[in-house]
């Protein structure tokens, strides 16, 4: 691996906002893993936040008031829909939950292990990872998500489950088998025969659900490739399947 | 540009006793808004939008731009308020982080041409690095940032500011300064270190 191959080095382009959205998104993935990564995310931005404290403006008088009134029409986000389930079970969540579960369900094939791992995982997730889980649910049970199956080459199955009102979509993979610490499965979005990475699934294997990085757009397929640890900018090995998204 | 008056920065401090960024005081008001509380928020607009408007000026180079930025800014903060963490940084870092994110973001949608503007970008750099150098006169913190800034060596330096205050991404930068991608990438990280080291050690 040379120098500038090594996902560490992204670490100050990535505080400065610097890197462009595919690579944010890798360098995201990584630093999922990365724990001494992250420290030193939290540390050099304190360093930015200085740099960004540097200078004062005054916007217009009425920019307050445009401000109030809007958010008097803004739904607040609720990051703790998951978490507070167990605990809450009200109707609203139970709702989710077996929406949730049942999107679940279809594209496994059937299984339960979606609300009893998800119920389990939720209290250790820090706010960043139930809000991927909120984007996971809002993925499954838009009213408009289609679900499409495949057989990966290497074993196990990959299902796509894809909202174009939404623009996005959440690949659910199952039966993954696990791969080295140097070899990553890393997702893409096909669209007009180019390939845009969407994103990489731990190395453990077995059961996989997340949401793709980037906009659904107008891709027609979603590719399973496995690349050296930290992910490509293009796919450098043959797919081990292309699951297809309905138009 | 307005780079804001002097009374404007009191405005900015008021109500903050002149404390760092790690001002529980603004955590709260951040919390509470999380809860829907809108008076909460109003503090914490009233606290923070002179800094948002501020970065959000020096990056997107145009006041009404910059207004709108800092109103999508200050709208998205009361939305996700709920992801805020207090366990995790101040909420003054968490807003600041939202606004270059959301100026820069705006900075990037206008890239036509831009390349034509890198060369001139990296001219333009030194002087309004000293233009900020003087402005800094309210918070110690800051005035510890840019003295630490002035003693980085140019070729760590430049490439922070270009990418930070001027929006680059590490590869116009890179365009911009004839170098290779991934010494840019290296000097970014090994330039924030430097300065966090510094910063550290001088306050």
């Amino acid at each position: 691996m040379n120098l500038t191959d090594d996902p560490h080095f992204d670490v100050g382009a990535y505080v400065l906002h610097a890197l462009p959205a595919d690579e944010e998104a890798a360098f995201e993935n990584h630093l999922a893993s990365c724990i001494p990564c992250r420290r030193e995310v939290e540390r050099l931005s304190k360093v930015t936040v200085g740099l960004g404290a540097a200078e004062t403006s005054a916007p217009s008088a009425d920019l307050r008031r445009r401000v109030l009134d809007q958010i008097a029409t803004v739904r607040q986000v609720q990051s703790d829909a998951f978490a507070s389930r167990r605990r809450r079970r009200g109707q609203r969540g139970v709702k989710l939950a077996l929406a949730a579960s049942v999107a679940a369900a279809v594209a496994l094939g059937g299984v339960a292990w979606w609300q009893s791992s998800e119920a389990e995982t939720a209290r250790e997730q820090s706010a960043q990872d139930r809000a991927e889980y909120r984007q996971l649910a809002d993925v499954l049970t838009a009213p408009d998500a289609t679900i499409s199956t495949h057989e990966l080459a290497r074993g196990g199955t990959a299902s796509v489950v894809a909202s174009r009102a939404q623009g996005r979509s959440a690949f659910i993979g199952s039966g993954l088998p696990p791969l080295t610490d140097d070899r990553v499965y890393q997702l893409w979005y096909a669209e007009s025969g180019r390939y845009r990475p969407a994103g990489l699934l731990s190395t453990a294997g077995g059961r996989e659900a997340r949401v793709l990085d980037g906009p659904l757009g107008g891709a027609t397929g979603v590719c399973v490739t496995v690349e050296p640890a930290g992910g490509s900018r293009q796919p450098t090995t043959h797919p081990l399947g292309v699951i297809s998204v309905p138009a | 540009m307005d780079r804001g008056t002097g009374s404007q920065r009191r405005g900015d401090t008021q109500g903050r006793r002149g404390e760092s960024a790690d001002d529980p005081e603004l955590d709260q008001l951040l919390v509470h808004a999380a809860d829907g509380d809108e008076e909460a928020f109003a503090g914490l607009y009233e606290a923070l939008v002179h800094t948002v408007m501020g970065l959000a000026c020096r990056v997107v180079q145009d006041k009404a731009q910059a207004e709108e930025v800092t109103q999508d800014v200050m709208v998205e903060v009361w939305r996700t308020a709920k992801q805020f963490q207090p366990a995790r940084g101040a909420a003054r870092n968490w807003v600041l982080t939202l606004a270059h994110r959301r100026a820069v973001d705006r900075v990037r949608s206008v890239t036509a041409g831009r390349a034509r503007e890198l060369r001139a970008a990296v001219r333009e750099q030194e002087r309004s690095f000293d233009t900020v150098a003087e402005e800094v006169e309210v918070r110690e913190e800051q005035r510890v940032v840019f003295r630490c800034l002035t003693q980085l060596a140019r070729e760590l330096r430049l490439p922070l500011v270009l990418a930070y205050y001027e929006g680059l991404t590490y590869a116009e930068v890179a365009e911009a300064l004839s170098t290779p991608p991934g010494t840019i990438k290296s000097r970014m990280r090994q330039g924030l270190k430097r300065l966090y080291d510094c910063m550290e050690a001088g306050s």
